[in-house]
């Protein structure tokens, strides 16, 4: 196992080498600067600059000092938000992405799997075309129309909860309280609900016409035994490979919801930072991204060998 | 004395979107306490739908009516509360193809304690207990390990029994066995039978047996139900039906069944030496673990033989004992690690690819399961023409035309399917268009890779009939690799028995089938079934204790000669001796000859 492990990071080196090779040079390729936006300086001065981040010097340089760098840990100084480094960012932005992608993955993984198997249970009745169609629904509904409908609805108007009248914050962090969570954690999860709910119906309907479960049957089990002891486990398959990629895009990928809500996230660096060209900034948030994909995806590998011993570690 | 199981009356219908399909039509049977009930019929005649819909265990679309009682009780349309009362208590079942018949990500022990706990209370501490004495009582060596892996780390044999464990663990009244053994090797099969006769004889369970396989019912069944398209055309006891069959299906059906006791092969006529094939040997790499040596699977380990001209060379083994992959080496369908081909005296190892190609026209292959190896997009007539297409590009399309409706009218189809799409024909069909494939291109050699196994008997012997009377027109060698002894006893001069890669024996089909000589060939013949039931039980039988060692042992080989096993790490391999002209034996102990009869 601690051989597997180390073999599979060893094996993300190489990955994250070409990815951030292909980042750099294409970020060069495109024309502009990081202070192509700014008030025109005298051209001694742009050069001091230029100099000082070391941007004078031949391309190739260039790329070698910035490996150099990344070797000791460091992503080096952001050249839009000039009194932070990169690291610094990230760092403030990145757990409030995270809190935020994990909460929604997680209320959608355990709402669209329950949903899901609720649907194949009762295959082709009312309750499953139901569902089917409530998911649908959330895949083509996009989250800048959602997110405004349901802060209308739960921030300005509010609801009525036990005679009492509620509303939610419709905007900040706040540290991260529950309360300013629920409507941004909403509106990311509900798509992932959709998609986890059809995901799961179908495989769950194939795992319920298998040999095995018929044989569960004739053991006399009941229905909710039959599902969460043998049918649960292989119908998850299929989800476990489609949530380590969908966790890395939910968490980088948030850039709508954490703007609509005004939250801190690490979203929205990762589009203002292309824009601005603010080089060490792209190339940070994405050796984060990369960083992380290549670690959902192990977790997902890790996972499926767990729920299915025929793949472990062969 | 009612019986333990009365079924009256009974229909199931499926509703499907091609209309309404009648599955089982008033059916009516009954089994006696302790008594055994084999239900036989090919494929679509509804014997396994009879004892799911009897208890509740049809696929969701199906229906079933009538009467079905249980004890005196009538359980049809009770709740699913007291089916499952019953179901696994009571009355268990054994499903075929173990592999997929078990919960994949769950310990077999596990599997195995479920029922018990449910149905009998106890603890769980007692239940792992009495699923380890289970497990030995299937004959399951080492117990307590087996019980802690999962169904993919068992052998298909093992697997069988920890189904029967699973249906014999909570003393059932009632089990039902659907398929018990099909798909299992005969030897393995042998085991499995003897088996369930000795849980019937210890704890007086009824067995309801479902097989489409006679030599099965006739080996263990007191009465036998016949059924066909959804209705029992014949029913009596066991003798009655297999000595005086009154319905013409049932004759037709015994008379399909190739038997060893009463079949004999072809009539020799040999020409020139068409193949020759010297110490062939092909090595697939395994890996097992993370940073484990990659080690080689020897599938075939030094295969020599020649065939003539107009020749039928059985070949026979159990699976794994490499006889596929021999018949893949020897077309070059896959490349072999040494060893030399021969074709027409012109020595393959140096055709380039082009040749080979070319020969292509002069090599066929049939395979197994006829719907899977053709093309499901394509046309019939456009699978049959393909070879034409490649190797006689010259042919115009409509000569290509009148070439495939005249093959397909050889074979017994029907010329006017030319446009028919694989999914519109039956298995046997499909098998017509296989074999009209291969011949096609006037072949001189045609490979028949189980070409019959996935069929139903009566099917079967009709394809076996075509085979046969095609070789006799055109003077073509075969090939012929199946399991099925007595199949191949009815269609080849020479028999060849394959065992973990190597020849055990080699020689004309009667001196093989008349005198056998190694240990192995002898535990094979004895295991195969005759439809009879005065033979079946008077006849002991010589069984071969455990399982087929992994190929990957190098001891493995030396099963039969452990008088060898002394050698270190290379170890010795037996060698073929000549014990009378043409009968070749591998090398074995004669102390090891010993007959472990159950």
């Amino acid at each position: 196992m601690a051989g597997y492990t180390l073999r599979r990071l060893a094996g993300a080196l190489p990955t994250l080498f070409i990815i951030i090779t292909l980042t750099f040079f294409m970020m060069r390729l495109a024309p502009g600067g990081p202070f192509d936006s700014e008030r025109r300086l005298p051209p001694e001065v742009e050069a001091n600059i230029k100099a000082a981040y070391n941007l004078d010097k031949p391309l190739i340089t260039q790329y070698g000092l910035y490996l150099k760098r990344l070797a000791h840990g460091d992503l080096g100084p952001s050249f839009k938000n000039k009194d932070f480094t990169v690291a610094q960012l990230i760092g403030t932005g990145l757990p409030v992405s995270l809190k935020l992608g994990l909460s929604a993955m997680s209320l959608a993984l355990l709402i669209g799997s329950l949903l899901g198997s609720w649907a194949a249970l009762r295959q082709n009745c009312w309750q499953d075309h139901a569902v089917m169609t409530l998911a649908m629904t959330g895949i083509t509904i996009p989250t800048f129309v959602t997110a405004p409908l349901l802060s209308l609805v739960f921030g300005i108007y509010g609801v009525m909860v036990f005679g009492h009248e509620f509303t939610l914050p419709v905007a900040g962090w706040n540290g991260g309280a529950l309360r300013n969570m629920i409507l941004p954690v909403t509106v990311l999860a509900l798509p992932q609900i959709a998609i986890v709910a059809r995901l799961m119906r179908g495989s769950m309907i194939e795992v319920l016409r298998a040999n095995y479960i018929r044989t569960a049957r004739a053991k006399g089990l009941s229905a909710p035994h039959i599902l969460f002891g043998h049918a649960l486990r292989a119908a998850a398959l299929p989800l476990v490979s489609y949530l380590g990629p969908a966790t890395a895009g939910i968490l980088t990928g948030s850039l709508i919801v954490e703007q609509i809500f005004g939250l801190p996230g690490i979203g929205r660096y990762f589009v203002l930072a292309a824009l601005d060209r603010d080089y060490t900034m792209v190339l940070g948030v994405v050796v984060v991204y990369a960083a992380l994909i290549i670690l959902l995806n192990f977790i997902a590998d890790i996972l499926y060998a767990v729920l299915d011993p025929r793949v472990r570690l062969s | 004395m009612t019986p333990l199981l009365e079924i009256t009356g009974l229909d199931i219908r499926f509703a499907t979107p091609d209309g309404e399909v009648h599955a089982v039509k008033n059916v009516s049977l009954s089994i006696g306490s302790g008594e055994c009930v084999g239900v036989v019929g090919e494929s679509g005649s509804g014997k396994s739908q009879l004892f799911l819909g009897a208890f509740g265990l049809l696929a969701a679309n199906g229906r079933a009516s009538g009467s079905v009682r249980f004890r005196s009780r009538e359980i049809l349309g009770t709740s699913q509360k007291q089916l499952n009362a019953i179901r696994g208590g009571a009355v268990t079942m054994i499903f075929q193809d173990p592999l997929t018949a078990l919960t994949p990500h769950m310990t077999v022990g596990r599997q195995i304690m479920e029922a018990l706990i449910l149905h009998r209370h106890v603890t769980r501490a007692e239940a792992t207990q009495r699923t380890q004495e289970m497990l030995e009582h299937v004959r399951i060596p080492e117990a307590a390990r087996r019980m802690k892996q999962y169904p993919h780390e068992l052998s298909g044999g093992m697997r069988q029994r920890v189904m029967i464990a699973i249906a014999a663990i909570t003393g059932p009244d009632l089990l039902i066995a659907d398929e018990p053994t099909t798909a299992l090797d005969v030897t393995v099969q042998a085991q499995i039978l003897e088996i369930l006769k000795a849980l019937r004889a210890e704890q007086n369970t009824a067995i309801a047996l479902v097989s489409h396989d006679m030599g099965v019912i006739a080996s263990i069944a007191d009465r036998v139900a016949v059924m066909r398209r959804g209705e029992i055309v014949e029913a009596g006891e066991a003798r009655q039906i297999f000595h005086a069959p009154q319905h013409d299906y049932t004759k037709m059906l015994l008379a399909a069944v190739p038997r060893l006791d009463r079949d004999s092969g072809p009539r020799s006529n040999h020409g020139e030496t068409l193949l020759a094939v010297e110490d062939i040997h092909v090595a697939f790499p395994i890996k097992s673990g993370l940073f484990e040596k990659t080690r080689k699977l020897k599938a075939v380990d030094g295969v020599s033989f020649t065939l003539r001209q107009g020749e039928t060379l059985g070949v026979v083994g159990e699976s794994g004992s490499g006889k596929s992959t021999l018949a893949r080496a020897v077309l070059k369908l896959l490349p072999a690690g040494s060893g030399r081909v021969v074709w027409m005296g012109r020595d393959l190892n140096d055709a380039d690819r082009r040749e080979i190609r070319a020969l292509r026209g002069d090599m066929q292959i049939v395979f197994q399961d006829p719907l899977a190896s053709l093309d499901p997009r394509m046309p019939v007539g456009r699978s049959i023409a393909e070879p034409l297409k490649s190797l006689r590009p010259e042919l115009s399309r409509d000569a290509a035309n009148t070439q495939v409706k005249a093959m397909m009218a050889q074979v017994g189809l029907d010329p006017s399917w030319i446009n028919r799409y694989p999914h519109e024909l039956s298995g046997g069909q499909n098998q017509r268009v296989g074999i009209a494939r291969a011949m096609i291109v006037s072949p001189r050699l045609v490979v028949c890779d189980e070409a019959v196994s996935a069929l139903d008997v009566s099917i079967q012997a009709e394809i076996v009939g075509l085979i046969g009377a095609l070789q006799r027109n055109s003077g073509l060698s075969l090939l012929f690799i199946s399991h099925d002894l007595a199949v191949v006893r009815r269609l080849c001069h020479r028999v060849m028995v394959l065992y973990l890669g190597r020849v055990v024996e080699m020689a004309d089909a009667d001196a093989l089938y008349n005198d056998p000589r190694h240990p192995y060939t002898r535990a094979l013949l004895s295991a195969v079934l005759t439809p009879d039931p005065d033979i079946e039980r008077s006849r002991k039988r010589v069984l071969l204790s455990g399982d087929v060692p992994s190929p990957l042992d190098p001891r493995a080989q030396l099963r039969f000669l452990p008088s060898r096993l002394s050698g270190g790490p290379d170890y010795y391999r037996p060698k073929l001796l000549e014990v009378a002209q043409g009968h070749f034996v591998a090398e074995y102990d004669e102390a090891q000859d010993t007959r472990s009869t159950l």
